[in-house]
């Protein structure tokens, strides 16, 4: 129903290489989250998996089809795009009827199932109006309704959330999750955040200036990170690296500590980390205090649960859960 | 803006230019009321006196009267098909991304810097000159016989020829309004299923409408007072005499001051009564 494979799918404008040839699985009714800093290929990838682009090599399979040289329109994907893209022209009812218009479906069925797909994005009040009309969060549920009402094999998400304010998005995100779990359709999501990756993924596709760095379920890469930009990249805040002699003693080039895997104390320590606190930002369920001038990295992050009596200036000892330690080798490999 | 004091300085500011175009208009339209209501015939006694509503009489009873306003119709209807339907086709090619657009771009725009009398002439004898035109040439390579366009095919020639100089206005709106497109748009239709030509009807076309209603509206008002290239092409003759060259001729040919200012009064009531009708009916693009 929406298995995508890419075998040796290459990308290339002019003389730049977007994306290096790469082969990835994406299972039928997984959800798999792509990536990655700005700039690292993985919109480039969706469209090309869309169609939307011409692969410069290699192959696309959907379903065991060669859909390399399909039209985007015979793939049998849905895309919702950054910008939502709706006909500004037509009413919430006309835009959703729209892929089902062109595909030539009668009026009661298209009727059905626009009026179906409305009643499942709570848009049934809304669809005589304009696109114009509508908050940025039903906008963004018409451009789904328009993607639901095709009944694709898979669905594609372009940053979907990138243009919504910080609650709506969690609201939203919560949203497509429980629309994957209920329709259990492939979909591929394209985001730059990785809180979004770890909540909504079956599978994380991590990218990094087109190559694959990692992929697998969101713990797997939390707790076993291939490399350093990975590591880096997943988890919130980021961990904390420190290179030479400490990571020396420990038989690695650097070391990874996660900031909640370190202990914080008020009391020296045998073995701990000393160091003064820069900032610490007190969220109620969670502080994350800055450390500075411990002499192994510039700031060490550490995540104490709960509120914690910190303050600027004051001395502390840091002290890491040494089977929590990633290591990692001179080339930012993962030592196992 | 906002402050009471800065817009009172913005009004002092703007007086000067508003009270200058309020005189620029209000001159010469007191002056042609004004002479509409006189027996004024500069060659034949000057100003005989009031008229009453004579002039307006015998403006519209003359049997030239309606064959212009139809004339003129013809012309700017004419006109504007020709210049939205090829704007729209133009504007859609030079979106393509093409080697050398910049020069393609700036020849396009040329007709445009032409002068009307220039380019009636360069079409009456250049192309259209039954023995010597290019058409005439053409025609007879394929063995027909040449048309006399200026007397067999006066209005539509003089519609070519409008539309000649008006097409690069309407290309360029309808460009920069194409370049507006979202991209995403395009895509989301692409992949929606919707092929070429469902594009541009259900996308494109719906995108430019505001753009045609401004093309329509601009060129309508200049095209009412077409008045060159009939000059220099068929001095109002085989039909196409439309109400601004009537009221030339009834001015300066026939030396008749009064009649003629009661025909442009004529032309101020029905410039007006097109611009309502246009506005009623494409106005309301502008507003969604």
């Amino acid at each position: 129903m929406g298995r995508i494979v890419l075998e040796q799918v290459a990308k290339r404008f002019g003389d730049a290489e977007v994306i290096p040839a790469l082969d990835l699985e994406i299972e039928d009714g997984e959800f798999a989250v792509f990536v990655g800093p700005s700039g690292c290929g993985k919109s480039t990838l969706l469209r090309l998996i869309a169609g939307l682009e011409d692969v410069s090599g290699g192959r696309i399979l959907i379903d065991g089809a060669d859909a390399t040289q399909m039209a985007p329109a015979r793939r049998g994907l849905a895309m919702v795009f950054q910008s939502y893209a709706l006909y500004p022209h037509m009413t919430v009812r006309k835009n959703i009827a729209f892929p089902l218009r062109m595909a030539g479906l009668d009026k009661a069925e298209i009727e059905r199932r626009v009026q179906s797909a409305a009643a499942a994005l709570n848009l049934t009040d809304y669809l005589d109006r304009r696109p114009g009309q509508l908050s940025g969060g039903q906008r963004q549920r018409v451009a789904i309704g328009r993607a639901i009402v095709r009944e694709p094999a898979a669905f594609l998400f372009d940053e979907p959330l990138s243009n919504l304010d910080a609650a709506l998005r969690v609201g939203m995100r919560l949203e497509i999750s429980e629309l994957h779990k209920r329709l259990r359709t492939t979909m591929i999501y394209v985001t730059h955040d990785q809180v979004e990756a770890m909540t909504m993924a079956d599978k994380i596709v991590v990218l990094q200036a087109g190559r694959i760095e990692q992929a697998g379920s969101p713990l797997e890469l939390y707790r076993a990170p291939r490399n350093r930009f990975v590591a880096g990249f997943i988890g919130s805040p980021r961990m904390n690296f420190i290179e030479g002699e400490e990571a020396g003693r420990r038989g690695a080039f650097a070391i990874g500590v996660r900031p909640e895997d370190i202990a914080l104390s008020r009391e020296p320590a045998p073995g701990a980390w000393e160091g003064v606190v820069g900032v610490a930002e007190h969220l109620g369920s969670d502080t994350f205090v800055h450390v500075h001038e411990t002499g192994l990295a510039e700031t060490i992050t550490v995540r104490v649960s709960g509120e914690t009596p910190c303050a600027h200036g004051d001395r502390v000892w840091l002290t890491p859960r040494e089977d929590a330690i990633h290591r990692f080798d001179a080339q930012g490999l993962r030592i196992a | 803006m906002a402050t009471r004091r800065s817009r009172a300085a913005a009004r002092m500011m703007m007086a000067p230019a508003v009270v200058l175009l309020l005189g620029w208009m209000l001159v010469p339209l007191t002056m042609t009321l004004w002479f509409s209501f006189r027996r004024y015939l500069p060659m034949r006694g000057g100003d005989l006196g009031w008229a009453g509503f004579d002039n307006y009489v015998r403006f519209v009873s003359s049997s030239a009267f309606w064959p212009s306003i139809q004339a003129t119709l013809v012309i700017v209807g004419g006109v504007l098909a020709a210049t939205v339907a090829l704007g729209v086709l133009l504007a859609l090619l030079l979106d393509q991304p093409i080697w050398g657009q910049g020069v393609v771009r700036v020849l396009v725009i040329a007709p445009f810097f032409v002068m009307p009398t220039v380019s009636a002439l360069v079409w009456k004898n250049m192309f259209m000159d039954p023995v010597n035109g290019l058409f005439a040439h053409l025609w007879r390579l394929f063995g027909a016989e040449p048309l006399a366009w200026m007397s067999e095919a006066s209005l539509p020639s003089i519609v070519l020829i409008v539309s000649w100089q008006w097409l690069p206005f309407a290309t360029l709106i309808l460009l920069t309004a194409i370049q507006s497109l979202d991209r995403e748009q395009l895509e989301a239709a692409e992949m929606d299923g919707a092929g070429p030509l469902s594009r541009f009807v259900h996308i494109i076309l719906p995108h430019l409408s505001r753009a045609v209603t401004v093309v329509i509206l601009i060129q309508t008002i200049f095209l009412l007072s077409v008045f060159a290239e009939i000059f220099v092409t068929t001095q109002g003759s085989f039909g196409t005499r439309t109400l601004t060259y009537l009221i030339y001729q009834r001015v300066l040919e026939s030396q008749n001051v009064g009649l003629g200012s009661a025909g442009g009064v004529y032309a101020i009531i029905l410039a007006n009564i097109v611009a309502i009708f246009l506005m009623r009916i494409v106005g309301k693009n502008l507003d969604a």
